[in-house]
């Protein structure tokens, strides 16, 4: 199959939130672990709302604003379990009108 | 540390496990606390989504009468595709259009709030905009729940575990491990709006009446895996859900939402959605481990039931009613142990394990149990299976001069290349023990 271009961004923009900020609900226990021993970084493509990101240097960053609290971040991190992750407080994170 | 108890049970999560269970037991007169982190119940839910009027209907036999139903389905297709085109069967029968209805397409966000508003006036009271956070342990006894709010900790004689397929409680309080990428789907789907009598003419349907479309093949690139596309009222519902181990072992990095613009570009699908307007995009998993991977799902003082603890069906794209329907016999069983006095000790909660071994749920997910193991085994099942079927069906179909004949040497030659046909006949052998 070839790749196509999406931008996710374009995505998620119809999408409602209520984002705790400065707290996000999941996050790296180890930049060290994703930079320098996890080879495949799952995360940076399987997350459907692409919150993982590969930088120049091979460090992994994470903003959760537009995470849509699925769980496959943690779980396929089971190599490494470098994802700290919780569900956001109460009345945060994503709100679906239709689901 | 034991505190008094204020409630008789505290059901987390108010999805349809949730809502069945604190329901029926509400019903019943138990004192119940339903506690749901979304600003509303169904805010952070999401599903295909049809709905199975059965499960339902046992719990609210009238619910036709007021409940959000989008349109009952008359028609099913069942698409397998290559790159460009599909050969499928159609389904549609003039007695799935008498009421009672037996499928509904819903949307999540307005159903769950509507079950919800029966949970209430059945007597329960929830509380939304609250994370539990842990479980509340008296030595092996669950006695109650910690919220992330101040004061946050509630106390009753039960807790039901309804919280979904990430089951974060669950795990935390060690009843079991970690979900494995191999018995989870991720799924991604978006809504697009149009307008009512384009959706109509598009699928050939009344004003109430629906379609749904499962797919099969190139759609998931390679990967075990399914397409789906439901008519709403006023919307189309699209979208795909792979193995989370595939999704993460792909050679392509094909990331879902690739896969899912992917998919809606493809010829026979494009001019279904075409005008479309995109106003929702969502993820979630689908438990999908099956009989093999459900946990234990009671204790002391403790429940499981729903996505929870693995209930879906994943064979025939069933989950929501045996959430409802695992919420309700857990229901049943709680009130069972209230009436005989005894409290809540493992001993007089697994007669829930009874119940639901007896019921259709058990029943069910035991004869496909080994399917989940057959299709990982065999990803030929998603990938060159539609392709050979579809290139057979378009070869035979072409009037080009050829001879039949010629096609079809040409088509058993072309299947015994992509698969030996020993191959072929043990894979209909294994999917045929599978299902049967
Ligand atoms: C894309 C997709 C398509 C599907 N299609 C179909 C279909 O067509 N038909 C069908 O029958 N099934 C379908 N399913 C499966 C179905 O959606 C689930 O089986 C069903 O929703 C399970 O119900 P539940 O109540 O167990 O869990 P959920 O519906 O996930 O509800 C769990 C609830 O618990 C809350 N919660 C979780 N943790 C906490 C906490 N710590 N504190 C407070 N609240 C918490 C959540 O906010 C949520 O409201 C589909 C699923 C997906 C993802
Ligand atoms: S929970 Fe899902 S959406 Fe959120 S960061 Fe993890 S993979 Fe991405």
């Amino acid at each position: 199959m070839n790749a196509i271009a999406v931008n996710v961004e374009d995505k998620l923009f119809q999408n409602r939130y209520r984002v705790d900020a400065g707290r996000p609900h999941i996050k790296i226990k180890s930049a060290d672990v994703c930079t320098n021993i996890c080879v495949s970084k799952s995360c940076t493509y399987v997350c459907p709302a692409s919150c993982y990101k590969t930088e120049g240097n091979g460090s992994v960053t994470l903003i959760t604003d537009g995470c849509l609290e699925c769980g496959s971040c943690r779980i396929i991190c089971s190599d490494h379990a470098n994802v700290d992750w919780e569900y956001p407080r109460g009345g945060h994170g994503i709100l679906f009108k239709f689901g | 540390m034991k505190k008094p108890s204020q409630f008789d049970a505290i059901v987390v999560g108010a999805g349809p496990s949730g809502n069945a269970c604190a329901y029926t037991m509400a019903k019943a007169g138990l004192k119940v606390l339903q506690i749901e982190r979304g600003e509303y119940p169904g805010s952070k839910n999401v599903q295909g989504a049809i709905l199975y009027a059965k499960a339902l209907e046992e719990i609210i036999p009238d619910f036709r009468e007021d409940a959000p139903l989008e349109r009952h389905i008359i028609e099913q297709r069942m698409w397998m595709l290559d790159e460009s085109s599909f050969v499928g069967t159609h389904i549609r029968s003039e007695e799935y259009n008498k009421p009672p209805y037996n499928r509904y397409t819903i949307l999540r966000a307005q159903f769950d709030k509507w079950f919800s508003s029966k949970v209430r006036e059945a007597g329960a009271l929830l509380i939304c905009e609250t994370t539990v956070d842990h479980l509340i342990m008296d030595g092996e006894q669950v006695v109650g729940v910690q919220c992330d709010r101040l004061n946050g900790d509630v106390y009753a004689d039960m807790v039901i575990l309804a919280d979904g397929v990430n089951s974060t409680l669950a795990r935390k309080a060690g009843f079991h491990g970690e979900i494995e990428a191999g018995n989870v789907a991720l799924a991604v789907k978006e809504i697009l709006f149009m307008p009512e009598d384009v959706i109509r003419q598009r699928f050939n349907i009344g004003e109430e009446s629906g379609v749904v479309i499962e797919m099969v093949g190139r759609i998931t690139d390679g990967m075990m895996g399914t397409g789906f596309l439901y008519t709403n009222k006023e919307s189309i519902t699209i979208g795909v859900g792979c193995m989370l181990a595939d999704f993460k072992a792909n050679p392509n990095k094909t990331t879902p939402y690739g896969l899912l613009e992917q998919m809606k570009r493809h010829p026979s699908i494009a001019p279904l959605i075409e005008g479309g307007e995109m106003k929702e995009y969502c993820a979630h998993l689908i438990p999908e481990g099956g009989f093999h991977a459900i946990p234990q799902i009671y204790g002391n003082g403790w429940m499981i039931v729903g996505d929870s603890g693995g209930f879906v069906n994943a064979v025939h794209r069933e989950g929501s009613n045996l959430a409802m329907t695992t919420g309700r016999l857990a229901a049943e069983t709680a009130i069972a142990a209230k009436a005989a006095g005894k409290g809540f000790k493992a001993a007089a909660l697994s007669d829930y394990k009874k119940k639901l071994d007896a019921s259709f749920v058990m029943k069910d997910l035991y004869k496909y149990r080994d399917m989940p193991a057959v299709l990982h085994k065999n990803p030929q099942f998603f990938t060159s299976y539609p392709d050979m079927v579809a290139q057979a069906a378009r070869t035979m179909i072409t009037v080009d001069g050829v001879d039949k004949k010629t096609k079809e040497r040409a088509i058993f030659a072309n299947f015994r290349q992509t698969r030996k046909l020993t191959g072929l006949m043990g894979d209909a052998y294994k999917l045929w023990k599978a299902i049967r």
